[in-house]
């Protein structure tokens, strides 16, 4: 109990020494441009008194749990692994039924349409990170590639979203293998740093090149997509959706095909990764991330496992970029930041890498989770960062901590995630 | 040639700057073997806890002139160490051992929770600040264009040179250096042989953290205006730096932030001001494409 006091005041009074100029002072615009202070000593005591006390309740109850033996996660483990039997068909069932459950409305809707963006990125990073063992943190660039594709085809020449989604999906494996090359020879932290910059490079590019991109504007007037050439009108008019399948015009039409489409997407990504890790191809993604030195040993060309794995992933990151152009109709580099890169990033590593259902969980807590959170809109961020930190520190494997190898000699078992080397790269 | 003299003079100032955000990351990354990547934000730290000493001491009217600034380093420094020694204990230390990514995913939450947490603080508009020290000496004269080495510009100059001495002493002559470069090459020996390497590796971050928030003191000083996201751009450039340098090393640190620093400043006034990023990004990918382990790096040999 001392002890656990003397910890806790050690806590607070560190807690004071970093909060006392940052929050115990605010920095205002005074008269004629300069900045005054405003004392806030109020809420430094609070904070302070916040850390003595989460730090004395830590310190408690560390102490009683240190009676009982450890072995709690792996129990935890377990319950993952069994409710993931029937924990999927159950997420997908509810996926498909969800615009005609009572009680979702638009925003309903939308809101399942961001989550299943993110889910579909998601899925499509988990092929890099996940599977390869690749870390990229410039994911949201091949995102942003697949967005102004189909936004500047559509702009340029006219294209209809059909053409211009293989298109997109295209050009992003492309720019996907343009990035790959350089970075074939580098290792884990280098790789991460030097996506991030490509990230970063073509932000900056989309910001400059204003004759093409509308620079910091972006390109507003985007063409929405059209039932398979029907198009979505509210007038009902001769040709449109609802005067074809003879329905009353509505605004929730196109919704509900926005939703379905993304569905669709996400489903395709999910199933090209599930065939893919059966084949040669994605058994030897796996084996490159477990041992890059062994799977080099034993002919498996190092060069075109690591640009395929960049390809198809930032294929699907296209075609997702080429839906969000289309739903929002207007698109800017503000949407296609390094945060954006680090939010898909947090939801592979949070649902555990490599499980398809963890990143699917991940995502739906994480943006639902954000999007709850929208009225305290500048402190979500801070949230969220403290909740990738306290992840990492309680469950470094993410929420899905178990794997069942893809292919076993014999009877195939659930291994640990701590048996599991990813991210060596 | 006095244009292409001031940029030079602009450029080593703004090196100075990076090449100490740079060794931070070159400490860390030698020591545990991760990327820092929060080490930018703690710069970021550095500078608004500056700004906040400078408003309170001219608010209190109590100093003036080189008195008040070096105090407001010593603040600077005394906090700043503190974040650093926060972050390591709270989200680096509890990994140790985990798997690779780990630390690095933890650094990136790290990083938007100190970014937002200034940003929720502070407020998010940029903070203007006085010059404190104006003037400079005019150096040479062409046509209607004169070469200025301001008083500012010195002090960098000057600060910078007088801190990396202080710290080459504290890395080769002191007991704790040579526990940091005992951890560096076999951190399981070095426990074995009695030092405290959890210690060791807290220090090495409050060090870091000391040397950025100089860099963020000086660039309060030499820019006038600070945000919430100066740590970003200004730790991918350093970490540039310190891989240009070779990671790792020490003396790579400081001149790659050098040459980064040059760089970034003769593009931008020789090409485009927009694209200096992308020339800063640039020169990152190409250094680690041809030359790996930098310039002054060891190689490294890869074990089965």
């Amino acid at each position: 109990m001392i002890a656990a006091l003397r910890e806790a005041a050690i806590a607070a009074a560190v807690a004071f020494g970093l909060f006392v100029l940052l929050v115990g002072l605010k920095t205002e615009p005074g008269s004629a441009g300069t900045l005054i202070l405003r004392e806030r000593f109020g809420d430094v005591a609070l904070l302070c008194g916040l850390v003595f006390t989460g730090r004395l309740l830590m310190a408690l109850w560390r102490a009683r749990r240190a009676a009982v033996e450890p072995g709690a996660p792996t129990r935890l483990a377990a319950l993952t692994g069994r409710l993931g039997s029937w924990l999927a068909p159950a997420l997908l069932a509810t996926a498909l039924l969800l615009p005609w459950l009572p009680g979702i409305g638009r925003s309903e809707l939308d809101l399942g349409i961001l989550v299943l963006t993110y889910v579909m990125l998601g899925w499509g990073l988990n092929i890099v990170v996940g599977l390869a063992g690749l870390l990229d943190l410039g994911y949201v660039a091949f995102y942003a590639v697949g967005a102004y594709a189909y936004a500047l085809l559509a702009q340029y020449f006219g294209l209809s979203f059909w053409i211009c989604l293989p298109l997109a999906g295209i050009l992003a494996a492309f720019w996907g293998v343009l990035l790959g090359f350089p970075v074939l020879r580098l290792r884990g932290d280098y790789l991460a740093i030097v996506t991030l910059a490509f990230g970063e490079i073509i932000r900056v590019v989309l910001v400059n090149w204003t004759e093409l991109t509308g620079g910091p504007n972006g390109i507003s007037g985007i063409p929405r997509p059209s039932f398979f050439g029907l198009p979505f009108s509210m007038g009902g008019e001769e040709g449109s959706f609802a005067a074809v399948f003879g329905l009353e015009p509505s605004p929730s039409h196109r919704v509900i095909f926005l939703y379905y489409l993304i569905l669709c997407l996400a489903l395709l990504t999910n199933w090209v990764t599930l065939r893919l890790r059966r084949q040669p191809l994605g058994r030897a993604w796996e084996a490159m991330r477990e041992d890059e030195i062994a799977c080099r040993a034993l002919g498996i060309n190092l060069t075109a496992t690591k640009l395929s794995a960049f390809a198809l992933g930032a294929m699907f990151g296209g075609f997702a970029g080429a839906f969000f152009a289309t739903r929002q109709a207007f698109i800017s580099p503000e949407s296609f930041t390094f945060i954006e890169s680090a939010i898909i990033l947090a939801i592979v590593v949070l649902g555990g890498l490599g499980s398809q259902l963890g990143v699917a969980i991940a995502a739906i807590v994480m943006i639902g989770g954000f999007e709850l959170f929208r009225e305290f809109d500048e402190w979500r961020m801070l949230i969220f960062g403290g909740v990738m930190v306290a992840i990492m520190v309680l469950r470094p494997r993410g929420l899905v901590g178990t794997r069942t190898p893809t292919i076993a000699l014999g009877e195939r078992r659930k291994i640990s995630a701590e048996l599991v080397q990813e991210g060596r790269g | 040639m006095a244009y292409a003299l001031q940029q030079l003079i602009n450029g080593v100032s703004l090196g100075m700057i990076y090449g100490l955000i740079a060794v931070g990351y070159t400490m860390v990354y030698g020591i545990i073997g991760m990327i820092n990547f929060a080490h930018g934000d703690i710069f970021m730290i550095g500078a608004f806890v500056s700004l906040i000493a400078l408003l309170l001491l001219s608010a209190g009217g109590l100093m003036e002139g080189p008195a008040a600034i070096l105090l407001v380093l010593v603040i600077s420094v005394a906090i700043t160490g503190l974040y650093g020694w926060a972050v390591e204990r709270v989200a680096y230390r509890p990994l140790r051992g985990s798997f690779r990514l780990a630390p690095l995913i933890s650094a990136i939450g790290i990083s938007i929770v100190l970014q937002n947490f200034v940003q929720v603080a502070q407020g998010a508009r940029p903070k203007p600040s006085e010059a404190v020290i104006s003037g400079g000496i005019e150096l040479m004269r062409e046509g209607d264009f004169t070469v200025q080495l301001t008083y500012v510009q010195i002090l960098i100059i000057a600060l910078t040179l007088a801190v990396l001495a202080i710290f080459t002493v504290l890395v080769t002559r002191t007991r704790l250096g040579r526990a940091m470069r005992a951890c560096e090459q076999d951190r399981r020996m070095a426990s074995l042989l009695g030092i405290d390497t959890d210690r060791t590796i807290s220090l090495t971050f409050v060090i870091g953290a000391a040397l950025a928030s100089v860099a963020g003191t000086m660039y309060l000083l030499r820019y006038g205006v600070i945000d919430f996201y100066i740590g970003f751009l200004a730790g991918v450039k350093a970490f540039t730096a310190a891989v240009l340098g070779g990671i790792g090393s020490l003396p790579g640190a400081v001149l790659g932030g050098l040459l980064i620093g040059l760089i970034e400043t003769f593009w931008s006034a020789y090409f485009s001001v927009q694209y200096k990023d992308v020339a800063a990004f640039s020169i990152l990918v190409i250094t680690l494409i041809f030359l790996p382990t930098g310039l002054l790096g060891r190689q490294e040999v890869e074990k089965v």
